[in-house]
């Protein structure tokens, strides 16, 4: 497609997206009006549901999948336009949900025709919402030891063993798994992925209270679960290299998420403002002075490196920035928290009720919450241990 | 901004692949450490520079009008990072960058025709003489300059005046009007080193590198050799520095990619207990750290070089951001390298040892973090 081509194709966007994305679709959105589908999914207002609606008819749910099975069927390139022309008139996403995000793409790439039509037009139309099954409580940063087992009899896998952290899982359908289906092969070698019906017998869910008092992760038990034969997706103890192609999304996701969270964030800078004392149009404490430039300076740096990550890839330039952002990103999260906390004293001690402001609340909340970010997708150490490898290129 | 600005084009990169294979044949280390053995009085192969000079590294900022190749920041950025990369002693940064670009900012248009084409031709060092104490304090002048009928008369005495005792003419921070800490009633004056009065003292460094002292006692000099206006001298300054700044992030970029990847190449061939020291993940994770703060290094000396050209107004910022970001990635860069080469990382025979002592001294060019820090954190308004 040229260039002339492209233009025409984002002014035809620009000119839909202006008739069709309602105008209370174009505002910052909380997190109960986010639509995550499924079969309990429920559209938190008529003009939300009349956007998705709209979206999907045009086939823009998914905009670069095949149009086979419900997706718009266009480029790399519309698909950047879209959002480019989404963006610009702050449009929300229509829905949310790793099925759209991490799923849907391993199933194209992997999957059978079979999966494809059963799957990808249900995730498209919202219809079912995923979980995804891959830490056990014996296997977080060697995933591969896991040992959650699919036993093959005949036409189904009979599952035993259970999964951690399996975000929103009490909320919904479908999860997909790493099982090990061969004990005796080496750990990468006998491992499938599966796809289990969550309605399925033997399926069970119990939310995880975290240090945050967030109780979003779950941990989800099988017992004697009959997962029928045809779930399989990349061929029997071919399960790590669909894993693989999947953790890449989900890291990308986490470097642009980092900040992406319903509690309300407050700047370092702001915060200071609030809760320090100037002099002369200083900070008065010359340490917490000197922490918020060095904060500062560090998101001023990520800034510019994620503007890089997305420049190169426009110019198919390679580069190591974008492996090394998931670590930079998550670990200047948590300088973040510890900063504003050191900002606030004992103001951002408040843990609920009537003695602090919400802001301050969710501040302390937030830094609970900053902890798991530098360990769930992969650790701090996991992802040192991968840019030592494949970057460096180091003995292993 | 339009178009990429954190990705070098095709033209950038053949100036780099260039620069590269020009300075790893002409000025490799080894170069310095014989200019450094042989007491050399100049301080750099004026060879190397003639060299430089028909590439067109001298006036690679300039305008064509005045003779240059007019390729802007981002061209003096490839090329000094690869000068980085082999520590190349040149009058490259004190002449190219800082002398060139205080001429072309602040001086008159007589000024500019008879000195920026000798600059490109290579006729003219130039070396700023601004500091007086030892840390960069770019308003603490108290070298006086009093008025008389047909000039001025100068008094007072300057440290680490980089090419101080070798360049053609000194380009003179003094002070005109107004107390010793004012940003206002600061003058730059032209002077030639031979004028009676001037006192040049070369000192040595840690960087093998020229830095000079240099005293001033009763030099009288014309009206004509004011650049700028009188008083006006910090308006010339306050981009002249901000230019070198970013100019010598980006040679401290190179710098810190060589030792880094010679550290890394030395993780792959070193063996103890029976296996490449690369394998212990103890090294592995300092490694990769490193490289983190590399990724972010690039970003930020990339947007601060292409900010001289086309975004002037962020430049403030961005270069107290480059500098101060780039002195405490070559301090952690050659620390760990040293470390990490083991016994042999404190030999001299090693050159590891001459980026540690380069880093040093570029961490102290034009404001040490704290400055910069101070600075941004102003700039941001607490």
């Amino acid at each position: 497609m040229g260039d002339l081509e492209l233009d025409s194709f984002r002014s035809e966007t620009r000119a839909w997206l202006e008739a069709n994305c309602p105008e209370s679709q174009r505002q910052p959105i909380s997190p109960e009006e986010q639509y995550w589908g499924g079969r309990r999914g429920k559209f938190p207002s008529e003009d939300a549901r009349l956007w998705f609606q709209r979206m999907r008819e045009r086939g823009w749910i998914a905009p670069e999948w095949p149009a086979a099975y419900g997706g718009g069927g266009l480029s790399a390139l519309q698909g950047r336009i879209i959002k480019e022309e989404m963006k610009r008139i702050r449009a929300r996403a229509p829905i949310y949900g790793i099925g759209l995000w991490m799923l849907g793409p391993a199933i194209l790439e992997y999957g059978t025709e079979a999966q494809k039509q059963q799957h990808i037009p249900a995730i498209i139309n919202g219809e079912t919402r995923w979980a995804q099954g891959y830490s056990e409580p014996g296997a977080g940063s060697d995933l591969a030891s896991l040992q959650c087992r699919a036993e093959a009899q005949g036409d189904h896998f009979l599952v035993n063993g259970s999964k951690i952290w399996t975000t929103s899982a009490d909320k919904c359908d479908w999860i997909f798994c790493l099982v090990r289906t061969d004990p005796v092969a080496p750990k990468h070698e006998g491992i499938s992925f599966l796809l289990i019906d969550m309605d399925d017998p033997g399926v069970t869910t119990r939310p995880i209270e975290l240090i945050s008092g967030e109780s979003e992760f779950c941990q989800t038990f099988f017992d004697n679960v009959m997962v029928p034969r045809e779930n399989l997706v990349g061929g029997l103890n071919k399960g790590w290299a669909v894993a693989k192609a999947l953790l890449v999304h989900e890291r990308k996701l986490m470097a642009e998420l980092g900040t992406d969270t319903p509690r309300q964030m407050v700047e370092p800078r702001a915060a200071a403002r609030d809760y320090l004392a100037f002099e002369a149009g200083r900070i008065a404490d010359a340490r917490l002075r000197s922490d918020l430039v060095d904060y500062e300076m560090l998101m001023h740096a990520v800034g510019l490196t994620h503007a890089r990550c997305f420049e190169e890839s426009q110019a198919g330039a390679w580069s190591a920035a974008p492996l090394v952002m998931k670590y930079v990103g998550t670990e200047a999260e948590k300088v973040k928290s510890e900063l504003l906390l050191a900002i606030m004293g004992s103001r951002g001690l408040g843990w609920e009720g009537e003695g602090f402001s919400q802001a301050e609340i969710d501040t302390l909340r937030l830094w609970a919450m900053s902890k798991a970010m530098t360990i769930a997708g992969g650790t701090s150490e996991i992802q040192l241990n991968v840019i030592a490898k494949r970057v460096l290129e180091l003995p292993q | 901004m339009s178009g990429a600005v954190l990705v070098l084009n095709e033209e950038e990169r053949l100036l780099r692949d260039t620069a590269r294979e020009f300075l790893q044949s002409h000025a490799p280390v080894a170069a310095l450490r014989r200019l450094r053995d042989t007491r050399d009085e100049l301080g750099y192969a004026p060879d190397l520079w003639r060299s430089m000079v028909e590439l067109g590294w001298a006036s690679i900022t300039l305008p064509e009008q005045y003779g240059g190749l007019d390729f802007g920041f981002r061209g003096l950025g490839v090329v000094l990072e690869e000068c980085g990369r082999t520590l190349a002693a040149s009058p490259l940064f004190a002449t190219g960058v800082v002398g060139a670009s205080a001429i072309l900012l602040g001086g008159s248009e007589q000024q500019r025709t008879t000195l920026l084409p000798e600059i490109a031709r290579g006729g003219l060092t130039l070396a700023l003489a601004l500091e007086e104490t030892h840390h960069h304090r770019p308003h603490h002048i108290a070298t006086t300059a009093e008025a008389r009928s047909d000039g001025f008369t100068l008094n007072g005495r300057k440290t680490f005046v980089l090419d101080g005792h070798s360049a053609d003419r000194l380009i003179v921070v003094a002070r005109s009007d107004g107390d010793v800490d004012s940003q206002s009633g600061l003058t730059l004056f032209l002077v030639h080193p031979m004028t009676d009065g001037v006192v040049r003292e070369r000192t040595i460094m840690a960087d093998s590198r020229n830095a000079a002292n240099i005293r001033f006692d009763n030099v009288t000099v014309g009206a004509d050799s004011v650049l700028g206006a009188v008083n006006g001298g910090h308006e010339i300054l306050a981009p002249v520095l901000d230019r070198g700044r970013v100019a010598i992030a980006a040679e401290m970029m190179g710098l810190a990619l060589e030792a880094f990847e010679r550290t890394v190449a030395y993780l792959k061939e070193r063996r103890q207990f029976d296996a490449p020291i690369g394998s212990f993940q103890a090294l592995q994770h300092r490694a990769a750290l490193m490289q983190s703060e590399l990724e972010l290094a690039r970003s930020v000396v990339l947007a601060a070089l292409s900010a001289v050209d086309q975004t002037p107004q962020q430049l403030p910022l961005l270069a107290s951001l480059a500098k101060a970001r780039l002195n405490e990635l070559v301090k952690l860069v050659t620390n760990e390298a040293v470390q990490m080469h083991g016994g042999i990382g404190v030999t001299d025979e090693l050159e590891i040892g001459f980026f540690l002592k380069r880093a040093r001294v570029a961490m102290q060019v034009f404001g040490d973090t704290g400055f910069h820090k101070d600075r941004y954190a102003t700039l941001c308004g607490y």
